[in-house]
């Protein structure tokens, strides 16, 4: 076992966990954050998404002893004071997704593209969500929601 | 995924005691991790060589670029020095798989790995590598041995990597759409004096030297001179993503694009 203190959405949790244990099922079963998805498991899909320390991850392929002493935001960490971030907005006006399952992971890798890069054109957004697999949208509107999100934020 | 002990030593000599034959060290653990949660490996020890500050950073000086074996992908292809003392590393950094990949995989990681279609290796081939580690250093051509199989000795470290730099170069690459590994990945780099180098990834069993499209870009640094090597399908994979004779073909298309844009 190990013990670790992290910040999550802006709450410090010092939890003691098992040395296997990945950040997604920390969240996920540990936390009760379920927001963050798993799908493939293995890094490909991006379900998970999260961010640490500012920056974009799979969290199904990090270890949480590994992530001792980050501050990590997750999909639940967006909303402030019962309004949802630009991004989510976007989403939701253009219809970003049919099912949702994939939407967590988009939603947190396409702010990280937008603190990388604040007018991404449309070959832009599709490269950087490459990691991020939907099987229902065929990405038209998650782009088109990308697109306007950059414009207000 | 089986249980095991996770370590975060502080130096490399730590690390290098906490390891056995049946421990792995951990940096990015882009690799590692899937391989455990599939069943295909597993360990004792985890020993994560993160903590380790001294592996991770870029530095030019001259004609030399050292990068720390913990450096992600994504310090690498951002790095301002980098990009100007050798553009096509950085961009070749920018291409491996996809952002969050580049957020926590390392080249140290990459090469230690050496997977038959990774990037990195043909990088340290094209640019004279010299691979340091907490034992010796070794020259990249000497290094990559076979499929996923280096000269790295148990217990053995990545510290850093040193490149040439080189006059001109370019890699390009064409990518496996779902993965973004290297279907076939060529890296041509010409040194002062008209030396050129021409590394090939996803082509055989790991990276490697082509000698013949080396010596012909040496006498003539053109895309004509490729024409005349031939490049024959015996000895480079086949698998459902291209046959062997695809992928000759496309070391020569590629070694083109590479030698244009350079």
């Amino acid at each position: 076992m190990k013990k670790i203190n992290v910040e999550v959405n802006g709450k410090k949790i010092t939890k003691e966990i098992s040395d296997h244990t990945v950040l997604s099922s920390f969240l996920r079963d540990i936390l009760n954050l379920t927001g963050t998805h798993i799908g493939c498991d293995t890094s490909q899909c991006g379900a998970c998404v999260v961010h640490v320390d500012g920056k974009s991850i799979k969290s199904c392929t990090a270890f949480a002893a590994d992530i001792d002493g980050s501050k990590i935001t997750t999909i639940e960490g967006l909303t402030k004071n019962g309004k949802m971030h630009p991004m989510q907005e976007a989403f939701k006006k253009h219809h970003g997704l049919q099912c949702g399952f994939c939407t967590p992971g988009m939603v947190m890798s396409a702010i990280d593209l937008l603190k990388n890069n604040k007018n991404p054109n449309d070959r832009e957004i599709r490269d950087w969500l490459e990691g991020n697999i939907c099987r229902c949208t065929g990405y038209q509107n998650i782009v088109a929601a990308v697109k306007e999100a950059a414009s207000k934020m | 995924m089986k249980t095991f002990d996770y370590h975060s030593p502080k130096d490399v000599k730590e690390a290098s005691k906490l390891s056995s034959s049946k421990s792995v060290f951990l940096a990015g653990g882009m690799t590692t991790i899937p391989s455990m949660k599939l069943g295909l490996a597993t360990y004792k020890d985890v020993i994560n060589l993160k903590g380790i500050k001294k592996l991770s950073g870029i530095k030019v000086s001259g004609k030399i670029v050292k990068i720390g074996a913990t450096t992600q992908h994504a310090e690498v292809a951002k790095s301002k020095e980098l990009k100007k003392a050798i553009p096509s590393l950085a961009a070749l950094a920018e291409g491996i798989g996809d952002p969050q990949v580049r957020n926590r995989g390392t080249i140290g990681g990459s090469i230690a790995n050496n997977d038959p279609a990774a990037d990195y290796p043909s990088a340290c081939i094209a640019l004279n590598a010299v691979i340091h580690t907490n034992n010796r250093s070794i020259n990249a051509e000497t290094f990559f041995k076979g499929m996923y199989e280096t000269s790295l000795k148990s217990g053995e470290i990545i510290e850093s990597i040193e490149f040439e730099v080189p006059s001109k170069s370019n890699y390009q690459k064409l990518p496996n759409p779902a993965s973004r590994y290297a279907v076939i990945g060529v890296y041509v780099a010409r040194f002062k004096g008209d030396n050129v180098n021409v590394a090939i990834t996803g082509a055989k069993s790991c990276a490697y030297l082509d000698k013949n499209l080396s010596d012909a870009l040496s006498k003539d640094f053109s895309t004509s001179s490729i024409n005349n090597v031939n490049i024959s399908s015996k000895g480079i994979n086949s698998d459902i993503h291209a046959s062997a004779n695809y992928r000759a073909n496309m070391i020569k298309v590629y070694a083109k694009k590479a030698v244009e844009a350079c």
